[in-house]
C-alpha cells in the first residue's frame, strides 16, 4: 500500500512549470513530522495567544513611540526655538515607583504558580505603586503649569506633556489589566486549561507592564538627558 | 477517535439571538461580511465623488442643477467651485484608500477566509475583532459627517462652528489623501475645509488606525497560534500569507501615522508647533501663533505609514490571484518558496521607500538615490511574482471563469500599473512626472485598479462558498469586460497627460491654452470613467441578486484544493462543524501525476501516511474521515 504510491513516476508533464512535485518546491513537509507541526500540546497553545497577542501589540506600541521619539528628534533639530525643560523633581519619584512596582508584579506572577491568593498582595501592591505612578506624574505636570510652562510654550514642553501623556495612557490600561486579575476569582486547580489560560494572561500583563516601565525609563532619559 | 470527540464537546454553539448573530457578532464570518459591506457603502460614495470630479474636469463651466440644489455654496447655480473639486479630491483618496482598499481585501476576505483556511474556529480574539470592525464603522461615520459638516449651510453653522469653523462650500477638507502640513496644521486661516471638515478628517483617521491595529494583532496572532495539525507554514496557502504580511505591514505602520496625527491634532487644537514654520503668510496676515515646526517632518511620518499602505492595499489581491490563477489553470503556482519569499521582501522593502514620494521636497541627493535604489529593488519580486504567476498559467488548460478573468486582469493591471513605478522611481525621472497626471495614472491602474481587480476575482471565487451559491456567469463575464477595457481607457490616456505636463489636483484647466489641445483626450477619460462606474451596476446587481436567485453551489463547486473547501456552503458557525481537519500536504496540489483526480485536498492523508499513523496507533484523530 505505501510502496505503491511512494515509487517514483515519470512526470507525465514537463516543459516550464513542470508538473506537481512530491514533495518537492511545494514546500510539502516530510510525512514525518505530520501532526507534529506545533511543537506544544493544544492546552499549552491555547493558552499561548494572550502571550503572543501581547508581543505583537507591544511591537505596534514600541512603533507609536518610535514615531514620536524621530519626530522629537527631528523638531529639536530643526529650529532654535528648543528651550530645554528643567526636570520636575517629581519626575524621580514617578522613576522609582514604576521600577519597584515591576518587581512587586514579578512577585505576584511567580506567586500565581503555587498556593491560591498567595500572589494578591502583591498585584494590589503593584495597583498602588501604578497609581502612585500617575499621580507622581500628575504633580509634574502641576509644578510645570506653576510655573507657566503649558503644552505649547516651547516644542520640548509639547513633547514632554505628549509623551508622558502618551505613556499615562497605556499605563491606564495596564492598571486596569492588573484590577482584573486582581478581582478575578481563583480558577479550579483541576482545570488544567482555565489554568494555563490564567497563568497566561498574567503572563501577558506582567510582560505589558515591564515593557511601560523600560518605556518610561526610555522616554525619562529622551526627555531629560538627551534633549 | 477520543480526540474528535473530545472537539466536539467543546463545539461552540451559534448565538440565537439575531443582534448577537448578525450586528455585534463574534463570528469572523459575518464580521468579514460586515467589512465587505462597509466597503461596498463607501466604493459608492468614492465613485460618485470621482464621477463629479471627471464631470468638472471635462465640462467646467457646466451647470448641473441637482448639485446646485444639494450643494447651494458649494455649487452655486450648479457650477461646481475649484475649493468643492479640491474636497471631492480629499474625500475620493481618503475614503478609497482607508474604508475601501483597506476594509475589503484583509478586514472582509481575510476575516471570513484566513481561520477556514488554516483550519481554525474562530480568530484569536473574537471580541477584538468585532471591535476592530465598529471601532472602524465609527471612522467612517466620523469621515461622513466631515461631508455634511463642510457641504451643508445649516449644519456648518451650527455643529462645524463648534468642531473648529465650517465654510459650507465644500464636501470635507482640502489636503489630498495625505494631508500635508502646514496648509493642514493651521486651521481655519489656511481657507475653507481647514476648520471642521479637517478635524473631523484627522480623528476619523485616528479612529480608522485603532480599528486596523486591532485587526492586525488578530490576525497576526491566529496565524501563529491556531493552525491546525498539519499545517505547517510552508503548507499554507498563499492568501494566508498574503494577508499575515499585510496584518504585519499593518501593525507596524499605522502606529506611525496615529503618532504623526496626534501631533498634527494637537497643533490644530492646542497650538503646538511640530509642523507648522514660523512667519507664514496667510492673505494679508502673518500668522504669530506658531515658530519653528518642521512641515517635512509630517511628511516622514505620512509616507512612513504611506508607502506601506499601498502594499496593505494590494498585497492581498496578490494571495488571492496566486490562489485563483492556481485554482483554475488546474496547476500548482509556480515556484511557491519564491512566491512567499517575494510577498516578505515587498513588505520588507516597503518599509524603506518612503522617501520617493519626497523627491521634490527636498532633501539630500544621497537619501534620495538610496530611496531611490530601494524603490526600484521592489521590482525584483515584482517580477518574481508576475514571472511565477504567467508561470503557473503556462501550457495549462485554463477553466475561463469570471474570477479567473478577473485574476487575469489583476496580473495584467499590476505588470501596466507598476511598469510606470520604474519612471516615478527615478529621482531624476520624476522631477517632471511629480504632481502631474502621470503621478495618479500610475497608482490607480497598480494599487487601485489592480487591488479592486483582486477582490472582484475573491469575491466571484469566494461568493459560493460564503453564500452556498453562484453568482450569475454571464453577468460577471459582461462585468469584467467593459471594466477592463474601461479602466485602461481611463488611464492609458492620463499618461500622456502628465508627460505633457498636466498638473494633477486642479480644478479646471480653461486658463491654461498650452493645455487645450488635451481637451478631447480629457473628455473621453470622463466618458470611459462614467460607462466603468456605471457598468458596477451589474455587479452590485448580480452580488444582491446572486444571495436569492443564485445557482446553487455544493461543497466545492471550483474542485479547489484548500480547507475552506472542505466544510459546507456557506461553513457552520465553528466552521467545521466541531472536528478540526488535518492537513497532509500543501495547498495547490493540481493535477498529480498518478492521483485519482486532478486535484488533491489538503486534507487526503499521503498514501504511505496512512500506513505509517495506522501502524504508530495514529495521532488521535481517525485518517480515513477525511
Amino acid at each position: 500500500m505505501a510502496t505503491m504510491f511512494t515509487s517514483t513516476k515519470p512526470l507525465t508533464k514537463s516543459g516550464i512549470g513542470g508538473g506537481p512535485k512530491r514533495g518537492g518546491p511545494n514546500g510539502n513537509g516530510s510525512p514525518k513530522r505530520n501532526g507534529h507541526g506545533r511543537g506544544f500540546s493544544d492546552l499549552q497553545s491555547s493558552a499561548n495567544r494572550y502571550r503572543i497577542g501581547m508581543w505583537v501589540a507591544l511591537a505596534s506600541i514600541l512603533m507609536m513611540f518610535t514615531a514620536l521619539s524621530s519626530a522629537y528628534i527631528v523638531r529639536a533639530a530643526s529650529a532654535n526655538d528648543w528651550q530645554p525643560l528643567r526636570m520636575p523633581r517629581i519626575v524621580l519619584l514617578s522613576t522609582a515607583l514604576i521600577i519597584i512596582s515591576s518587581g512587586t508584579l514579578e512577585v505576584a506572577r511567580r506567586r500565581l504558580k503555587e498556593a491560591a491568593n498567595a500572589h494578591r498582595r502583591w498585584l494590589l501592591m503593584t495597583v498602588v505603586l501604578g497609581i502612585g505612578f500617575l499621580l507622581s506624574q500628575l504633580l509634574a505636570w502641576r509644578q510645570l503649569v506653576r510655573q507657566g510652562v503649558y503644552v505649547a510654550s516651547n516644542p520640548h514642553s509639547s513633547f514632554f506633556y505628549l509623551l508622558t501623556a502618551a505613556h499615562g495612557a497605556h499605563l491606564l490600561g495596564g492598571l486596569a489589566a492588573l484590577a482584573y486579575l486582581s478581582l478575578r476569582r481563583s480558577v479550579p486547580r483541576d482545570n488544567e486549561l482555565a489554568v494555563a489560560k490564567a497563568q497566561a494572561g498574567a503572563d501577558a500583563v506582567t510582560l505589558y507592564w515591564h515593557f511601560m516601565d523600560f518605556l518610561w525609563l526610555y522616554l525619562f532619559v529622551l526627555l531629560f538627558f538627551v534633549r | 477517535m477520543s480526540g474528535e470527540t473530545h472537539e466536539a464537546v467543546h463545539r461552540h454553539e451559534a448565538p440565537k439571538s439575531f443582534i448577537r448573530k448578525y450586528i455585534f457578532s463574534l463570528d469572523h464570518k459575518v464580521i468579514g461580511i460586515q467589512y465587505i459591506i462597509l466597503a461596498l457603502a463607501a466604493v459608492l460614495v468614492g465613485m460618485t465623488m470621482s464621477v463629479l470630479m471627471r464631470l468638472k474636469l471635462s465640462w467646467p463651466g457646466t451647470s448641473w442643477s441637482i448639485l446646485g440644489t444639494l450643494f447651494p455654496h458649494g455649487a452655486p447655480g450648479g457650477v461646481m467651485n475649484p475649493e468643492f473639486y479640491l474636497s471631492l479630491v480629499t474625500m475620493h483618496g481618503t475614503i478609497m484608500v482607508f474604508f475601501v482598499l483597506t476594509t475589503a481585501p484583509q478586514g472582509g476576505f481575510g476575516n471570513y477566509f484566513l481561520p477556514i483556511q488554516i483550519g481554525a474556529e474562530d480568530m484569536a480574539f473574537p471580541f477584538l475583532n468585532m471591535m476592530s470592525f465598529w471601532v472602524t464603522l465609527v471612522g467612517f461615520i466620523v469621515i461622513l459627517a466631515a461631508i455634511f459638516v463642510e457641504g451643508n449651510t445649516t449644519i456648518a453653522n451650527s455643529v462645524g462652528a463648534a468642531l473648529g469653523g465650517a465654510s459650507g462650500s465644500t464636501v470635507g477638507p482640502i489636503g489630498g489623501w495625505t494631508g500635508y502640513a502646514p496648509l493642514s496644521a493651521v486651521g481655519l486661516p489656511a481657507g475653507p475645509g481647514q476648520g471642521a471638515g479637517m478635524n473631523l478628517w484627522i480623528v476619523s483617521i485616528a479612529i480608522f488606525c485603532v480599528g486596523s491595529l486591532l485587526g492586525a494583532l488578530n490576525f497576526i496572532t491566529t496565524l501563529l497560534n491556531m493552525r491546525t495539525r498539519g499545517m505547517q507554514l510552508m503548507r499554507m496557502p498563499l492568501t494566508c500569507w498574503a494577508w499575515f504580511t499585510t496584518a504585519v505591514l499593518a501593525l507596524l505602520s499605522f502606529p506611525v501615522l496615529l503618532g504623526g496625527g496626534i501631533l498634527l491634532l494637537l497643533d490644530r487644537t492646542v497650538g503646538t508647533s511640530f509642523f507648522v514654520p514660523g512667519g507664514l503668510v496667510f492673505g494679508s496676515s502673518v500668522l504669530t501663533t506658531h515658530t519653528g515646526g518642521s512641515p517635512i517632518l509630517w511628511q516622514h511620518l505620512f509616507w512612513f505609514f504611506g508607502h506601506p499602505e499601498v502594499y496593505i492595499a494590494i498585497l492581498p489581491g496578490m494571495g488571492a490571484t496566486s490562489h485563483i490563477l492556481s485554482t483554475f489553470a488546474r496547476k500548482p503556482v509556480f515556484g511557491y518558496r519564491a512566491m512567499v519569499f517575494a510577498i516578505f521582501a515587498i513588505g520588507l522593502l516597503g518599509f524603506f521607500v518612503w522617501g520617493h514620494h519626497m523627491f521634490i521636497s527636498g532633501m539630500s541627493p544621497y537619501s534620495a538615490m538610496t530611496f531611490s535604489i530601494l524603490t526600484l529593488s521592489i521590482g525584483v519580486p515584482s517580477a518574481v511574482k508576475t514571472f511565477n504567476w504567467l508561470g503557473t498559467l503556462w501550457g495549462a488548460r485554463i477553466r475561463f471563469t469570471t474570477p479567473m478573468l478577473f485574476a487575469i486582469g489583476f496580473v495584467s493591471l499590476f505588470v501596466a500599473g507598476g511598469i510606470t513605478g520604474l519612471v516615478l522611481g527615478q529621482t531624476s525621472l520624476d522631477l517632471p512626472m511629480h504632481d502631474t497626471y502621470f503621478v495618479p495614472a500610475h497608482f490607480h491602474l497598480v494599487m487601485g485598479v489592480a487591488s479592486i481587480f483582486g477582490m472582484f476575482a475573491a469575491t466571484y471565487f469566494w461568493f459560493p462558498k460564503m453564500f452556498g451559491r453562484f453568482m450569475n456567469e454571464r453577468l460577471g463575464k459582461l462585468h469584467f469586460w467593459i471594466t477592463f477595457v474601461g479602466v485602461y481607457c481611463i488611464f492609458v490616456p492620463m499618461h500622456t497627460m502628465g508627460m505633457v505636463g498636466m498638473p494633477r489636483r486642479y480644478a479646471q484647466f480653461t486658463e491654461y491654452r498650452w493645455l487645450d489641445t488635451l481637451h478631447p483626450l480629457v473628455v473621453f477619460v470622463s466618458i470611459a470613467a462614467i460607462i466603468t462606474v456605471l457598468t458596477q451596476i451589474v455587479f452590485y446587481f448580480n452580488l444582491v441578486w446572486s444571495v436569492f436567485k443564485g445557482k446553487k453551489a455544493g461543497q466545492n463547486p471550483w474542485e479547489a484544493t484548500t480547507l475552506e473547501w472542505t466544510t459546507t456552503s456557506p461553513p457552520p458557525h465553528d466552521n467545521f462543524a466541531g472536528v478540526l481537519p488535518v492537513v497532509y500536504r500543501g495547498p495547490y496540489e493540481f493535477a498529480v501525476p498518478g492521483a485519482v483526480k486532478d486535484f488533491t485536498m489538503q486534507t487526503e492523508p499521503e498514501a504511505s501516511e496512512v500506513a505509517v499513523t495506522e501502524g504508530v496507533g495514529g495521532n488521535g484523530h481517525d485518517v480515513h474521515k477525511h
